[in-house]
């Protein structure tokens, strides 16, 4: 494996598909573990091609956790939470950088401190002040903190304060209100910004474990990564259940990936936001 | 000088239904609990029954908690598993985004489904993840020394043995961030004007200082960024932690923030909980400060 700049053409293939290899192998792992008998879990040596490959996990999943709620749940909260984030990172971030209110810098500063404060330390208060409002076990707790994203106002205040004003006031002499020129006229100038925001967010949503662990303990509201958890919890030797569900709950998120890698061609990389 | 008053005053009003749902978001999920963090760090409360303001009070025991948490060995080696994690985890990580990023920036045809692949592994979530390499890393059933063993290596017990647990961890790590840091410099990479390409190809550089004239410090900021973002990370391990190992074997994987969460919704000591994570905020803003004087040795600003 060398490490220069140039790599040569063979080295090229031969390190991208070493890695490929090391990227994969858990996922094959996972695949064929899942289509596995109980019985050949544990067979010596290990099994690289299950010799009698069933759905059965499958289809235990369902029966073992009401799984297909819990796909529910995860997309409902993640497409709520991503709507939320999107509107309210948004609005705020047009006032900061468009409307320049006075005193929108030290808001903007206040809200970028804040995001130097780790989940650890609020996770505690926010239990208890969601306790408090008797708000424990509602899709509500796990879905307000998108209200307020300090990344997305972030990311956003950086792309617009790239954007001239004279749209701004072009769109104020053709009598548009505030509302219109930031819905008509600048919202749909960053839309890759936006579409970033978007996938990060969605995606965070739809991974997020530590705040819904916290708040979520009623089986039916639980998402996706706490019912693998929770399954974990009661079959966590069952590898041929436990693969399955992994890879139920892996799908949606990478078709997501996928269909927003293809729409956007301009060259933006998704989760790679240059800074 | 009027007339700019009343500007003021109406952007004021024009901004606040803008403002307005980011502003309750950052009082009720960011000010509150800090301020309230704030205060439970000084008391013993256990988290069970009512919360009023006379609970700070009430419970209120000064600063012994910290006292406490500083002369506890358990605080101490909590921090010193994390830094172990960072020694293993970064120059892999590194060495491997670098490698994604190369790959990618090379422009094959390839790159464009070999990004997809690369990146699967950040998208899967974490529990998800954990629970695969739970297997993998399986001593007699896993793949990873069934692999070993074609080499004539007989793998370690991985994960239930106190020496081997904490790397096993960091293979999982590596291997679930590589293609988001590998991505992130892909980025940083194509952000660097080809003309200086250009300028030093005409001088006649040779390969190795384009990359270590050109390349590397143009990309020092990107770098640095990827740093300072995976030091913080690495220091909110927590879920490959728990599903994983759950702390163990014998508290040898034991991480702040597992012990924060077990603290606080396991053992029911949510005080002491709270002053443990205003520590760890403390010890992660320390670094984070060092590396930003750091920087100034080897992060080149383009002016």
């Amino acid at each position: 494996m060398k490490r220069k700049f140039g790599l040569s053409d063979l080295a090229f293939y031969i390190v991208a598909f070493i890695l490929v290899i090391i990227v994969m192998i858990p996922f094959y792992w996972m695949v064929i573990t899942s289509l596995k008998s109980k019985g050949a879990l544990m067979a010596l040596p290990i099994q690289w091609i299950p010799e009698s490959p069933s759905l059965k996990s499958y289809k235990r999943v369902f029966t073992l956790f009401p799984f297909a709620k819990a796909i529910m749940n995860s997309i409902f909260i993640s497409v709520v939470y991503t709507l939320i984030t999107l509107v309210s990172a948004s609005m705020a971030a047009f006032a900061i950088a468009k409307i320049r209110f006075p005193g929108a810098n030290g808001v903007f500063s206040l809200y970028l401190m804040s995001m130097m404060i780790p989940t650890q330390i609020t996770m505690i208060p926010l239990f208890i002040i969601m306790s408090k409002m008797k708000l424990t076990n509602t899709y509500l707790s796990v879905i307000a903190p998108s209200l307020f994203t300090a990344f997305g106002i972030f990311l956003l205040v950086q792309s617009l304060r790239s954007l001239p004003d004279d749209y701004m006031e072009a769109a104020r002499i053709d009598g548009a209100g505030l509302f219109t020129t930031y819905k008509s006229v600048i919202m749909p100038m960053c839309k890759p910004v936006l579409a970033t925001l978007t996938i990060t967010t969605f995606m965070g949503s739809w991974n997020d474990y530590l705040w819904p662990l916290v708040m979520l303990s009623d089986k039916k509201k639980m998402t996706l990564t706490l019912a693998l958890n929770s399954l974990n919890g009661q079959y966590g030797t069952e590898y041929n259940v436990l693969m399955a569900g992994c890879l139920i709950s892996m799908l949606p998120i990478i078709i997501v990936y996928i269909v927003a890698q293809t729409q956007m061609k301009q060259g933006i990389t998704v989760g790679g936001v240059k800074g | 000088m009027k007339r700019k008053t009343s500007k003021n005053a109406r952007k004021m009003i024009q901004a606040i239904p803008f403002m307005l749902p980011s502003f309750i978001g950052m009082i009720i999920f960011s000010l509150l609990p800090i301020i309230t963090a704030i205060g439970l760090s000084f008391t013993d409360w256990s988290g069970l029954g009512e919360f009023s303001l006379s609970t700070i009070t009430n419970n209120f025991i000064g600063l012994k908690n910290y006292k406490q948490l500083l002369g506890n060995a358990e605080f101490w080696m909590s921090v010193g598993h994390v830094l172990y994690f960072i020694a293993l985890y970064i120059p892999l990580a590194f060495i491997s985004a670098m490698l994604v990023a190369l790959i990618l920036n090379s422009s094959k045809k390839v790159s464009g489904v070999l990004r997809v692949l690369y990146y699967i592994p950040v998208l899967t979530s974490w529990v998800a993840a954990s629970l695969i390499w739970r297997w993998v890393l399986s001593s007699q059933y896993g793949v990873l020394n069934s692999i070993l063993s074609v080499f004539g290596i007989t793998g370690p017990d991985w994960l239930t043995n106190k020496y081997w647990a904490m790397p096993g961890i960091v293979l999982a790590s590596v291997w679930k961030d590589m293609g988001y840091y590998g991505l992130y410099i892909f980025g940083g990479l194509r952000g660097i004007d080809p003309t200086y390409y250009e300028a030093a190809r005409v001088d006649g550089a040779n390969k190795r200082t384009i990359l270590f004239k050109i390349t590397i410090p143009l990309l020092s900021p990107t770098l640095f960024y990827c740093l300072i973002m995976s030091l913080i990370n690495a220091f909110q391990l927590f879920p490959q932690v728990q599903i994983m190992t759950g702390g163990g074997p014998n508290g040898a994987t034991q991480v702040p923030v597992e012990r924060i969460y077990t603290y606080a919704f396991s053992y029911f000591k949510m005080g002491y909980a709270s002053a443990y994570s205003w520590l760890l905020f403390v010890i992660i803003l320390i670094l984070t400060l060092i590396q930003l004087k750091a920087q100034k040795a080897w992060v080149h600003y383009e002016a």
